[in-house]
Formats: C-alpha cells, structure tokens, sequence
C-alpha cells in the first residue's frame, strides 16, 4: 500500500532529518511512529502528505512513485489520504457539517450525496446532531472527532496522523483509538505519529521508531 | 473499490493509470455536471455574501472603482454630447460677407446680385442691420441693453451659400479669397472653419477621453487585483486547509473569482447610476443653454449598448485583474 525506499530528507539548514528509511505498511494496518522530539516524525508524514518531496530515494503508494508526480497531480493524490493533526485544523467560521463536507465539494460530489456522507461520517465519530455547531462550540475531543469525520468522509485508502491525541486526556484518547480500529476493520491502512508511550504500549500495533533521523525499530 | 471511470477517452488503455482515478465524484455525466454548476452557483452566492458580510470594506473598494469607471465613462458621454452637437453642422459650407461699415443697404444688395451670377453659387441672403440687430436682441437676451445704443453697431451680412457640387476644399478656399478681395468686403468668412475647429476640439477630447478610459481602466484592473490579494490574505487558513484535503488551484480560484466578478459588476452598476443621476442634474440648465442657440439639442444618456458595453467591461476587467492575482499567489499557498 505504502513503500519507503531508502528515503533521505534534508534541509538546507538542519542537514539529513531523515536519513535512508525503508519500510512497507501493508492494506489495513494500523502503525505507530514514534521516537523522540525533533526524530523527524512529522517530516516523514509531510513526505507522504506531498507537503515536502523526499531528497532522495522513493515514495510508493499503490503502485505510483511520488517522484513521478508533479505538482498538477498532488490533490489527487491527497484525496486517497486523510489527515489528522493535534491541533485538528478546522475552519472556525464555517459549520461542523461544512467542515466534514469540505472534501466532498472539493471532489465534486453532489449536495445530496454530500449531505448523504457527511452525516454517515458524523455518525461514525458519535457526532451526528451537532451539524450546526461551530468547531469552537465543542470540547477537544469533540474537535478532534470532526477532524477525524472529514479524514475519513470521502473513504480514503489511507488515515496519517500527526500527534492526534496529543490535547487530549488518557480516555478520549483511548475512544480515538478505537475509532481507528473500527476504520481498521473495514481495511484503511493508519499511520500514527505519536510519542504517547502509554498509549502505543496499551495497544497492540506495530512500532516504527525514529531517533535522529533514522529508523531503529520497524 | 475499483470502479472504473466510464467517461475517460481510453486512448493509452493500461499503460499508465489516471493519477486522478477514484479520487474524484463518480456518477453519470449529468450527476457531475449538476454538482459542478451548484458549486459554481454556491460560490456566486457565497462569495457576495461575503462582500455583504463585511460591508464597510466593500463600499470603500465598490466606491473608489465605481468613482473611477463613473469618470471615464462620463467623459466618454461628454464627448458623445459634444459630438452630436458638431454632427448637425457639418454640412453647412456657408460663407459669411461681413460689408464694410460704409456700405448702404442699396449697395449691398447690388453687390449681392453681382454674386448671384457667379456659377459656383446657389443661394444669395441679404440681412440687414435691421434684420441683424432683431435677431440678436431675439437670441442674446441682451435686448434692453442694445435698445439704449443709438446706431446699430452691427454691419450689413450677405450670407453666400455655395452650390452643393461644391465640396472641394480648395476650391471653396479660392472662391473665399475672391469674396475677400472685393471692396465692400469687411471681412469674409467660412462656417466650415469653425466646424472644423469645432471638430478638432471633439477630436482631441476623444482622445483624451480614450486615454483616460485606458489609465482608469488598469486602476480598476490594479484595485481589483489588490482587493483580491487582501482577501487571499484573509482566507490563506481556509486556502491551505482546502488544499490539504485535495483542492486544486482553480478549485481555489473558482471561489475568488467571483468576488471579482462582483466587485466589477457592481461597480460597473453603480458608476452607471452616478453618471446618469449627474446628467439628470445637469440636463435642464444645457436643454435651456441649447433653447437659446435655436438648437433642437437633446442630451444623450448611456444606450443600451453602452450600458452593456460599460458592465462588461468594468467586469472583465475586475475579473481579469483577479484572475492574475489569483494565479501567482494561490499556488504559492502551500500546507505545512
Ligand atoms: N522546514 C524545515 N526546515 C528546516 N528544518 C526543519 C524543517 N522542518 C523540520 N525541520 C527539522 O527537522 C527535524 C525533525 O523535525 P520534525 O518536526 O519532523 O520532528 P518530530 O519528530 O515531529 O518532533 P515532535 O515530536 O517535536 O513533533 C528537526 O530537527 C527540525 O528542526
Ligand atoms: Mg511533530
């Protein structure tokens, strides 16, 4: 589903943040990265969000190199992704619906069929009802479900998540987790970033381990 | 999952998969279609709902284009006014004889016959110093001032109109030389020349009615631009969060576009208004001016074609000058 290969990113200024990596994440698996501050896990996930192009070696998901695509081709390839951050990056002036439903529009979709899929998204992350809030109506948690909502509302083939429990207290984080489990079950494949020990230690997945640049477990 | 995408041309069939495959609306053709169009129509509205949302700026930027397009569209209809006025002249090649300040009536008028048998004339008019100083009373409105003069200051006038065969500049000019050498003759005189003059003073406000049509044109183009580039600035968090989940650059655009749209637009209405309503202003005192000079002038208003042509064009320009901005500086908006 997703390949690594002997990727290396450098910075002009902070030299190699990551240095060779390799590894392979198979369809409907869950993976935690983890690894000290500044070990490059979110340049790993920039690399495969197209935030960032890798300086050497190759990105492969679903059979595509990263290193054929040009620029014209990066929101396509975004749409088989959906991303999750800590600090969930949402847009405050516009509704949760308008908030989930954003991908849809974007792809094209119908105002039925949009309205169709942003209340099976809703319904999902235990939402359904607070269509009509704004994001800043709602707790953390809450906050953190909508932008999981609209990660996953157009069906991608793969979830990345960059410190997505990292505002939130042991058991929310616990439900998300769950929650990534149930998308688990129906063969997403999910990428966590994540230093929460505890957590990654509760849950049985596998590990991929950063420190300074390099892959040490995995 | 694999679904097929039925309306791609298949003309490299396997060799090399659609980056976009799956990642786009599927459904028939029309399915798509309609969403396009709501989506267009969703970002016609919402992008004037903005403009209403924040109205203080609006007026301020609708103000200074509306200004702008009202000043070069109002200079053009001045130009149009003068014009019409020029137009109804420019037959007349008449020649005016001033006589000399010594010349009787009696002599005037046998001066008059001996014109009358020059080949190249059609038509010999007498006006006496009577008849001149009745008709001036009649249109200065200087009558009870002229009445306390004791002697008609004005001289006797033959007014020579040449056959209408005759359009030959120089050969007009040759006849005027003729009249001019006669001893009767004060001063001798061809319409054409004012007309002429008169026309070369449209000509030049055409000109410059054109050059300023030109200048305000890039300023509407420029502060369309730059209201744009403010609103890019406003929105970069929404830009950047559409792009992380798969925006393109013209789906980003489409959106900004109409705010470019609407600014022209309305400008384009409103500087429509503010020349038409100083026109309505100005109309009575140049109606009654134009009543005095016998004139059946009419003031000309925007037509419909130049109504047209006036939204049209502050809209593409509005749209245009957004468009440029919109193009350099959506792309360079990049998520992190
Ligand atoms: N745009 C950039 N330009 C230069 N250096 C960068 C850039 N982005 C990240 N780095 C460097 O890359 C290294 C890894 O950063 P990264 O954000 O990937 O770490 P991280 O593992 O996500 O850390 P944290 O757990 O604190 O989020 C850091 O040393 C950082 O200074
Ligand atoms: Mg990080």
């Amino acid at each position: 589903m997703l390949k690594f290969e002997n990727v290396f990113k450098r910075y002009a200024e902070t030299g190699d943040v990551l240095k060779n990596i390799s590894f392979h994440l198979k369809r409907g698996e869950i993976t935690f990265l983890t690894g000290h501050s500044g070990a490059g896990k979110s340049t790993l996930l920039k690399l495969i969000g197209l935030m960032e192009r890798a300086s050497r070696g190759q990105i492969i998901l679903d059979g595509q190199s990263f290193n054929a695509l040009n620029e014209r081709h990066v929101p396509y390839i975004r749409r088989k992704m959906g991303f999750i951050y800590q600090d969930y990056k949402l847009l405050q002036d516009r509704t949760v619906f308008d908030n989930v439903a954003l991908p849809l529009v974007i792809a094209g979709y119908g105002h039925h069929e949009v309205a169709r899929r942003v209340r099976a998204s809703l319904d999902k992350v235990g939402l359904l009802g607070k269509e009509k809030k704004f994001p800043l109506a709602l707790s953390g948690g809450e906050q953190q479900r909508v932008g999981i909502a609209r990660a996953v509302v157009n069906k991608p083939p793969l979830i990345i998540a960059d410190e997505p429990t990292g505002n939130l207290d042991p058991e929310l984080s616990a439900e998300i987790m769950l929650l990534f489990e149930q998308f688990q079950h129906v063969g997403v494949t999910i990428l966590i970033a994540s230093h929460d020990i505890s957590l990654i230690e509760q849950m049985n997945h596998r590990v991929l381990r950063l420190d300074h640049g390099q892959l040490v477990a995995g | 999952m694999k679904q097929v995408d039925k309306y791609k041309p298949k003309k490299k069939p396997q060799q090399k998969p659609d980056i976009r495959q799956n990642t786009r609306a599927g459904g028939s053709f029309f399915d798509r279609l309609k969403a396009y169009r709501d989506q267009h129509a969703q970002n016609l509205f919402s992008s004037l709902g903005r403009l209403v949302s924040m109205p203080f700026t609006s007026i301020m930027t609708i103000g200074v284009l509306a200004l702008a397009i009202a000043l070069a569209s109002g200079f053009y209809l001045v130009v149009v006014n003068l014009q019409q006025l020029t137009s109804g002249l420019e037959a007349s090649n008449q020649i005016s004889l001033f006589m000399r300040d010594e010349i009787s009536e009696a002599h005037a008028k046998k001066y008059a016959e001996s014109i009358r048998k020059n080949p190249n004339v059609q038509q010999v008019t007498v006006i006496t110093k009577q008849q001149a100083m009745d008709e001036f009373k009649h249109f200065s409105g200087f009558g009870e001032a002229i009445e306390v003069l004791e002697k008609n200051p004005l001289p006797v006038v033959i007014e020579v109109l040449p056959k209408d065969s005759l359009v030959d500049k120089d050969v007009l000019t040759q006849l005027l030389e003729e009249f001019k050498k006669a001893t009767e003759v004060d001063f001798a005189q061809m319409d054409l020349v004012w007309v002429e003059r008169l026309q070369s003073i449209v000509y030049t406000a055409k000109l410059v009615a054109i050059l300023l049509a030109i200048l305000l044109g890039f300023a509407v183009f420029f502060i369309a631009g730059n209201t744009i580039r403010l609103e890019i600035h406003d929105r970069r968090h929404e830009i950047i969060i559409s792009k992380l989940v798969g925006a393109t650059n013209s789906f980003i655009q489409r959106s900004f576009m109409y705010t470019g749209f609407w600014i022209g637009f309305l400008s384009g209405v409103f500087a429509w208004f503010i020349v038409t309503f100083i026109l309505l202003i100005v109309r009575p005192s140049v109606e009654n001016l134009s009543g005095l000079y016998e004139g059946s002038f009419h003031l000309l208003f925007f037509s419909y074609s130049e109504t047209l042509v006036l939204l049209f064009a502050s809209t593409g320009l509005a749209v245009v000058g957004s468009w440029l901005v919109l193009h350099f500086q959506i792309k360079q908006l990049q998520p992190e």
